[in-house]
């Protein structure tokens, strides 16, 4: 269970997110709707542990855990896993060897055994047919020269690898064309759990028709200014932010 | 302009003191002689070079060296037994090994026997004895004046020479192993004369290893010469003792068609400068010289190349990569020169430097001399810290911080190594970088 109470958080002295609070129960799906700039992505930094942020009170219990005082990769051991907006180039960490560094760092940190290759060769492979990634891809830089639906999959890939319990995913479903956001959302799917929770932020309802949340949260000026059901989502392709903007403002 | 002459440092008075009283006992004809004195005539009057002189302005060596340690002797045999002794990370490549103690080539602890094709003389020898490819090639690599070339032509007295003949494909590696044992500070200057014939293949391994905590220095001078169509890879790990002095020239003279690799990898040595001097005389060589410093401490590290391209069409490429941690300094000197005859030149040279801590320094200094219109070349430099978006990604899978730099930085390096033929060895440097970067999440641990 993920519980965010009054998080308020600045970077470079400009204020983001202002009294943030939000909780996610175990097995659930919430999904988070809102404007362009209203803090999305900064949520999903925060949470995972990016240093820029100053966070200036309210706290982040990941299972009653307070992740604040963890690093990033302590919070990844711990269970948190982003799927970024823009996953990152890196040029000449061969994509094989990365998935293998994390995967055992993280059982490392949890006091765990290293995995054995083969079983490790035999989860990438596994992982990587179901979301129709080639081969070939995974002997690349990673996410070097992908395009940007294959480095959404990539992340979806990470994902099913690391197996976390609690998972954002943030606009996993920009990018992708439309068998994609199938595969991507059949992988999202495959993962959902009672023990599993979610947090997936969309522009578009149409990701939730295919990941079918359990809440859906309107965020604005770096608040939840609104909670509901799954309608909420269909209200709002109808409706827009303009309600929005000025409530929190 | 200040043109007083400065007055003489420690090391200088007892460089210009020692030479007239062993210069007797150095090997050497008439002609060697006369090498010697014109050498040290050199030296006497531009002293040490220092930060005022451009091409050592970033390594000031007047203020850098502290001693003028002993000139190393042949060393007796329980010495060469220790030295015997000694692993290398070189072990795990199978190769055809001239060892050198002190600088002084010792054929008993060599490899057994050598490659038809290959001769080898021991340098200390040859030089007395009017050996004829001393007279023919023994200074003949570069015609650039320098200050570490004449103090080691003064004092030379060891060393190897190598000669291939002509369209001799070697299977294995030929290498010439430094090795320094010793407890007491000495200074070597083996000088190295590697002759390769027309068409010939060879790989060739340059090491140098010794102790910690000795401050121990070399001042080795390798020329190598490429005939018409021969392919020469040079491949040269510095990784001597903490407190060594790693001074070292590599003049490449090459010829028509020649096919030229070198890369070298500098770790351990407190204080190092690798200068490389090529000569591109015939039209359609193939010239590329790479580097890989990976420095922590107080280590001072500097790499200057001159690369001239003195015949048409040749290409050339420089790739340096400088990982600097904790109060390091990194030099990176080059200079590709092209020559009016020189047309069609296609030159392209790359330094970038990864600063790993807030008190490292790089000096990056790559220039341009072209006479010739008809050219493509090009330089770039660039220095700075790890990229910090990419480390979060890095760390948000899991990995600690350290353990994300040291992947990033395997890739970083990985670059360069790349480029080296040999597969075994491409091997070994890897593991070199890793070991390095493991060695630094340790320290920064316990720290
Ligand atoms: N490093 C930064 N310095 C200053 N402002 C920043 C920085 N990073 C983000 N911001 C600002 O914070 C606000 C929230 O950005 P964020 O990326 O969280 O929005 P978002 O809701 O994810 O938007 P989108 O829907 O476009 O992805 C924006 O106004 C953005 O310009
Ligand atoms: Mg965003």
């Amino acid at each position: 269970m993920l519980e965010i109470r009054n998080l308020h958080v600045s970077i470079e002295d400009k204020k983001i997110l202002n009294g943030l609070t939000l909780t996610v129960h175990d097995g659930e799906v919430a999904a988070i709707m809102g404007p362009n700039g209203s803090g999305k992505s900064t949520l999903s930094y925060v949470i995972a542990g990016k240093p820029d942020y100053e966070v200036l009170d309210g706290e982040i219990l990941l299972d009653g855990q307070n992740v604040l005082e963890l690093e990033a990769h302590e919070r990844a051991a711990a269970g948190l896993f982003l799927a970024f907006q823009y996953p990152l180039e890196i040029p000449g960490v061969a994509t094989m060897s990365f998935l293998k560094a994390a995967m055992n760092s993280q059982r490392k940190i949890r006091g765990e055994d290293e995995m054995a290759t083969a079983d490790f060769m035999k989860a990438v492979r596994g992982a990587a047919d179901s979301l129709g990634i080639p081969q070939d891809m995974l002997r690349r830089g990673l996410n070097v020269g992908f395009s940007g639906g294959e480095k959404k999959r990539m992340e979806i890939l990470q994902m099913a690898l690391l197996a976390p319990n609690f998972c954002i995913l943030d606009e996993t479903d920009s990018g992708l064309d439309i068998d994609a956001l199938k595969v991507v959302s059949e992988g999202v799917n495959a993962l959902r759990d009672p023990k599993r929770a979610f947090l997936v932020i969309t522009h578009y309802q149409r990701l939730l028709n295919y990941i079918v949340p359990d809440t859906v949260h309107v965020m604005a000026h770096g608040q939840v200014v609104k909670s509901g059901g799954k309608e909420l989502a269909l209200e709002l392709e109808a409706t827009g932010y303009a309600d929005y903007k000025t409530l929190a403002a | 302009m200040n043109d007083v002459t400065p007055i003489r440092t420690k090391v200088e008075n007892a460089l210009l003191s020692r030479f007239p009283q062993i210069k007797a006992s150095l090997p050497g004809d008439a002609s060697i002689r006369d090498l010697r004195d014109d050498a040290f005539t050199t030296f006497q009057q531009s002293g040490l070079p220092h930060r005022r002189i451009e091409a050592w302005h970033y390594t000031d060596l007047r203020s850098l060296l502290r001693d003028a340690p002993e000139l190393a002797v042949v060393p007796p045999s329980h010495v060469i037994q220790r030295a015997a002794e000694h692993g290398s990370a070189l072990d795990q490549v199978q190769a055809t090994r001239l060892v050198m103690v002190n600088g002084f080539y010792n054929a008993n602890i060599s490899s057994f026997g050598l490659p038809a094709g290959v001769t080898v003389k021991d340098m200390h020898s040859a030089l007395g004895q009017s050996e004829p490819l001393v007279s023919s090639h023994l200074g003949a690599a570069t015609t650039t004046p320098d200050p570490l070339i004449a103090l080691n032509t003064a004092f030379m007295n060891g060393g190897v020479i190598v000669s291939v003949a002509p369209h001799t494909k070697l299977e294995l590696p030929l290498e010439l192993r430094f090795i320094t044992e010793t407890l007491d500070a000495i200074a070597m200057t083996p000088r190295v004369l590697v002759i390769v014939g027309e068409g010939a293949e060879v790989t060739l391994l340059e090491s140098h290893q010794g102790p910690d905590g000795v401050s121990y220095q070399t001042n080795a001078v390798v020329e190598i010469f490429g005939a018409s169509h021969s392919h020469i890879e040079h491949l040269r790990l510095s990784a001597g003792g903490n407190y060594a002095v790693d001074l070292s020239t590599l003049a490449v003279n090459l010829q028509q068609e020649a096919v030229f690799h070198s890369l070298h990898c500098i770790t351990t040595p407190g204080l190092a400068r690798h200068q490389v001097f090529a000569s591109l005389q015939g039209e359609g060589i193939a010239f590329d010289v790479d580097g890989v410093a990976l420095l922590s401490g107080t280590q001072h590290v500097d790499t200057t190349l001159a690369i001239d391209h003195a015949a048409p069409g040749c290409t050339s490429r420089e790739l340096f990569k400088t990982v600097l941690d904790a109060q390091s300094t990194g030099v990176f000197q080059g200079r590709i020169m092209v020559k009016q005859i020189a047309q069609q030149t296609d030159g392209k040279m790359m330094s970038q430097a990864v600063l790993l801590s807030d008190d490292a320094r790089m000096n990056n200094k790559p220039e341009l001399e072209i006479f010739a219109d008809d050219v493509v070349c090009g330089h770039g430099a660039t220095c700075g810290a790890l990229d910090d978006d990419l480390l979060f990604y890095l760390m948000a899978r899991g990995l600690p911080r350290l353990e994300a730099e040291a992947l990033m930085l395997a890739a970083f390096v990985g670059e360069a190594f790349e480029k080296i033929r040999h597969d075994g060895m491409r091997d070994v440097f890897t593991e070199i970088a890793a070991t390095w970067l493991k060695s630094r999440s340790t320290m920064t641990k316990q720290a």
